[in-house]
């Protein structure tokens, strides 16, 4: 960076005159009409401060609807709370007409119908993953990708009234008596098989929550370092090897994180769900059988609840499934989080 | 010996290589098989809608509200009048709370604790079942007016459209090179007008993106519309009224007995989508086209 | 017409780190003065409290006294007020790319709420024309984007942009580093007709630059002035031995 010392600057010490030129136009009356017109503009202070302190109120109205969200939950769920304390999670009857609510059913519902959901989509979701990120040719990967999104942005309605008129038929009518034939010995897939159930719901979920696992892994998988996988391919290691030493290992907390944010959707999903899974408070493990959760409950039975309790009882339902997405959110953030802001420190 | 050893070593080593191959091409053809696989519900999902959906749609569906049980005929105007209505509400609360946030994020909050508090906050918000926030605008409006209302409804979606909107306002204001916002201040324009007039409009392409995007969600959410919006067989623009939307109609409907109502559900959710996904389409080609030409 | 600088002992920080250490240098009115010396030495951070940009990160803090003809910019002004008399022109150019390139120059005024069409017409071609980038943009003043021109167009167009406010002082900081030697040579001939008009001060890294351009120079190392004094004497008889090593390119 250093510059040619004192030999040379005799020659350059000699500044040459400016060239007259229009550029140098003599500046004419505008010049001080422009300064005192910003002179006598206010600075603006006011403004500002009024301008920062709304951008802060709307940043703060997002803590308030939380703090309000919590509250009201709370406050109208008071009532079962004191009735019913811990027990509710732990009654296995749900009867509006007694007045006895427990809350065991939806909760074994969502969780188990979650889970499948997550069982079958996990799977799916790294397969495509690995297609997307490796196999695929060039030009069929940003097609396929965009039709994965487009999955995404299908309502949940819609998926639910797809599932009642196509999916349960061949769960009933296809899937069904084979799984009964080969796994029935099981206990899971005990006929009478109505198509309406736990199983499909699984399914349906699954569906759902595969376009979320498999771009957030793709994601982390994409932030392994090429360098990494050139290594393992420059020691001889097959495709599978590569993937499995290098990108699988390297990425893993971010597809568990990945998978925990599909779980966390599959748990509060409503519609689909509601709409397939026969609705039926049970606690069974026949997965033909219908079932009922958390969220399904609320949508089939709140703007009918009569009664305080009830109303109270279903609340309490809301104020629980919001408790359990918001602690499986946050973990599935952390991960993706932990992973992506290395790849990016990575990059610095 | 030797020779026969070697001859063994070889073998086993080509049977190794054998197993590591056909391992390979069994997880590539896994890999595959999938794609495939989860491309079937979505290829059966959108070709089974435009059959249904086509087949069932008419005129009639637009400017019609629905007919009597038992009835043929009918349609769903009311409820793409009601979507419109509570979708316009939710906009013009969500968007700029939306924004506004997300311009306290890029602007004033970048590293600090109560920025990343908000951050948080939003992601958490993000992560609430729309069924929950149903019953927040149920306990919050309905339950104070005691009657269902549009006007819950449409907060109920703008709640939802907050977070969305909020993150990627940040994102995208965080894009804009710090030199342009120090170039405004230096030619005395206060920080407002510089937040307005540069660091928003330079990021507008990718703020409106977010913001479709958004809009495009909820204007499928049926769940936090049950007991806000609730339904209405006519059409209505009282939003402090029982309304009706798109999605509630649909769900209705498809739960119904009759078919003359699945048909109008099918006709309703190729609506609905085409809606949705004219949204993300045009996004996509607006945000395409909307990259700044020269520069950078 | 420019004004006068009187810089009495200031000091600035960058969180824990001490920038700039108790500089006292006057500034004299209608010339170009140069500030050199090595990266990191505290010239940069110097100009940019000269127009208060210093503070406008978080971490930034300035203390001391600096006098614009006679106005304490710290005390009696507020930091808009004081850029609005100050023009600065950064290291890399940054025209806004969303604007015109009419709307680039235009935006010191319009976004401080100047309305008047014609007189806005007349001072985005005079402004130009002293940037001597008229003729090249002239047919596509609202066409084009301002980022769309070449880099040694854009930093003309940024000079364009700081002189359309009418400011009585000018800080330029680095203004040629990033370009190419022909686009310096004309940002240099610029800094030449435009310094009869206002008070310039330069930061260069280009000791060549600081000689043809700048009747005074100062040598800032290590966050202290070292030296300021005439051109020609900083460059041919410096009195500190420190400012001779780096002239002849002994250290840097």
């Amino acid at each position: 960076m250093m510059q040619p010392g004192l030999d040379k600057l005799p020659e350059i010490t000699v500044p040459v005159e400016p060239q007259p030129s229009a550029a140098d136009a003599a500046p004419s009356a505008a010049p001080s009409a422009i300064r005192l017109f910003l002179q006598q503009r206010s600075a603006g202070r006011w403004a500002d401060g009024a301008f920062r302190g709304l951008m802060m109120l709307c940043a703060f109205s997002i803590f308030a609807i939380v703090a309000l969200i919590v509250f009201v939950l709370v406050k109208n769920s008071q009532l079962s709370i004191h009735a019913f304390g811990f027990k509710f999670f732990k009654g296995t009857s749900w009867d509006p007409v007694s007045g006895d609510f427990g809350a065991l059913p939806f909760i074994y519902g969502t969780v188990v119908s979650s889970l499948l959901a997550v069982a079958i989509a996990v799977p799916l979701s790294l397969c495509v993953a690995i297609f997307l990120l490796d196999i695929c040719p060039r030009p069929l990967r940003s097609p396929i990708a965009f039709l994965t999104e487009l999955l995404a942005a299908i309502p949940s309605v819609v998926y639910g009234l797809w599932a009642v008129f196509i999916l349960v038929p061949i769960m009933r009518d296809n899937v069904g008596p084979i799984l009964e034939k080969y796994l029935g010995w099981t206990g899971f897939f005990v006929e009478p098989n109505f198509g309406v159930g736990m199983l499909t719901a699984g399914v349906i979920l699954a569906i759902m929550i595969f376009p979320i696992i498999s771009s957030i892994s793709r994601d982390v998988m994409k932030a392994v370092p090429i360098a990494q996988r050139e290594a393992a391919l420059a020691l001889g290691a097959t495709r599978w090897e590569m993937l499995r030493m290098s990108v699988l290992r390297n990425s893993r907390l971010g597809i568990v994180g990945a998978i925990i944010l599909g779980l966390g959707r599959a748990l509060g999903e409503t519609m689909a769900v509601t709409m397939v899974i026969g609705n039926h408070p049970d606690i069974l493990k026949n997965l033909f059988a219908p079932g009922y959760t958390l969220a399904s409950v609320i949508a089939n039975e709140f703007s009918e609840a009569s009664g305080d309790l009830y109303l109270s009882a279903l609340i309490e339902i809301g104020l629980a499934l919001f408790l359990v997405t918001i602690v499986v959110n946050a973990i599935a953030r952390l991960l993706v989080w932990a992973v992506t802001r290395g790849e990016s420190a990575g990059h610095a | 010996m030797s020779g026969t050893r070697t001859t063994r070593t070889a073998n086993m080593n080509r049977l190794h290589e054998l197993r590591r191959s056909a391992v390979n091409h069994f997880v590539t053809g896994l890999a595959v098989f999938s794609t495939v696989l989860v491309l079937v519900p979505l290829v059966a999902i959108v070709g089974y809608l435009l059959y249904k959906g086509a087949s069932s749609l008419n005129l009639a569906f637009f400017i019609h509200v629905p007919a009597p049980v038992g009835e043929p005929g009918g349609g769903m105007a009311n409820a793409i009048m009601g979507s419109a209505v509570i979708l316009a509400l939710a906009s013009s609360i969500g968007i700029p709370i939306g924004i506004a946030a997300g311009v306290y994020l890029a602007e004033y909050g970048r590293g600090r604790h109560l920025g990343n508090l908000v951050r948080f906050t939003a992601d958490v918000l993000n992560g609430v079942p729309s069924i929950v926030m149903g019953i927040a605008a149920y306990s919050l409006i309905v339950a104070k007016q005691h009657h269902f209302s549009g006007f819950a409804g449409g907060v109920a979606l703008a709640i939802m459209m907050v977070p969305t909107i909020t993150r990627t306002t940040e994102e995208m204001l965080a894009t804009v090179p710090h030199a342009i916002r120090e170039a405004a201040l230096g030619l005395g324009i206060p920080k407002w007008r510089t937040v307005l007039s540069i660091s928003l409009r330079t990021a507008s392409p990718g703020i409106i993106t977010g913001c479709m995007l958004a809009f495009a969600r909820v204007a499928g959410e049926t769940a936090p519309l049950l007991f806000t919006a609730f339904g209405n067989q006519f059409t209505s623009f009282d939003m402090t009224q029982p309304i009706a939307a798109l999605p509630l109609q649909i769900y209705v409907y498809a739960v119904s007995p009759y078919d003359e109502w699945h048909r109008l559900a099918w006709a309703g959710a190729l609506v609905l989508i085409a809606m949705i996904m004219g949204a993300v389409t045009l996004v996509r080609i607006f945000s395409n086209r909307g990259a700044l030409q020269g520069g950078h | 017409m420019g004004v006068d600088i009187r810089v009495e002992n200031l000091n600035a920080w960058y969180g824990n780190t001490h920038t700039l250490q108790d500089i006292n240098l006057h500034i004299p009115s209608n010339q170009a003065t140069a500030l050199i010396g090595p990266s990191g030495c505290g010239k940069s951070t110097f100009v940019r409290c000269l127009n208060r940009m210093h503070e406008t990160n978080p971490i930034a803090r300035a203390e001391g006294t600096v006098l614009m003809g006679g106005l304490d910019i710290y005390k009696d002004a507020s930091p808009v007020e004081i850029r609005r008399r100050v023009g600065m022109v950064f290291q890399r150019p940054n025209p806004f790319p969303t604007m015109s390139i009419y709307d680039n120059v235009a935006s010191g005024l319009k976004l401080n709420g100047f309305r008047n069409k014609r007189m806005l017409d007349e001072v985005v071609e005079r402004s130009l024309k002293q940037a001597a980038l008229w003729e090249e943009v002239k047919d596509d003043l609202r066409k084009k984007s301002g980022a769309s021109i070449s880099g040694g167009q854009q930093q003309r167009l940024c000079i364009a942009r700081a002189l359309a406010v009418d400011p009585e002082v000018l800080l330029m900081d680095e203004p040629a580093s990033a370009l190419d030697p022909v686009s310096t040579a004309k940002i240099e001939d610029l800094i030449f007709q435009l310094k009869s008009q206002y008070t310039i001060v330069i930061v260069t890294h280009n000791m060549q630059q600081a000689a043809r351009v700048a009747a005074n120079t100062g040598f800032f190392l290590n966050g202290k002035l070292v030296e300021f004094d005439a051109t020609t004497k900083i460059f041919t008889t410096p009195s500190d031995k420190r400012t001779e090593d780096y002239i002849t390119g002994r250290f840097g």
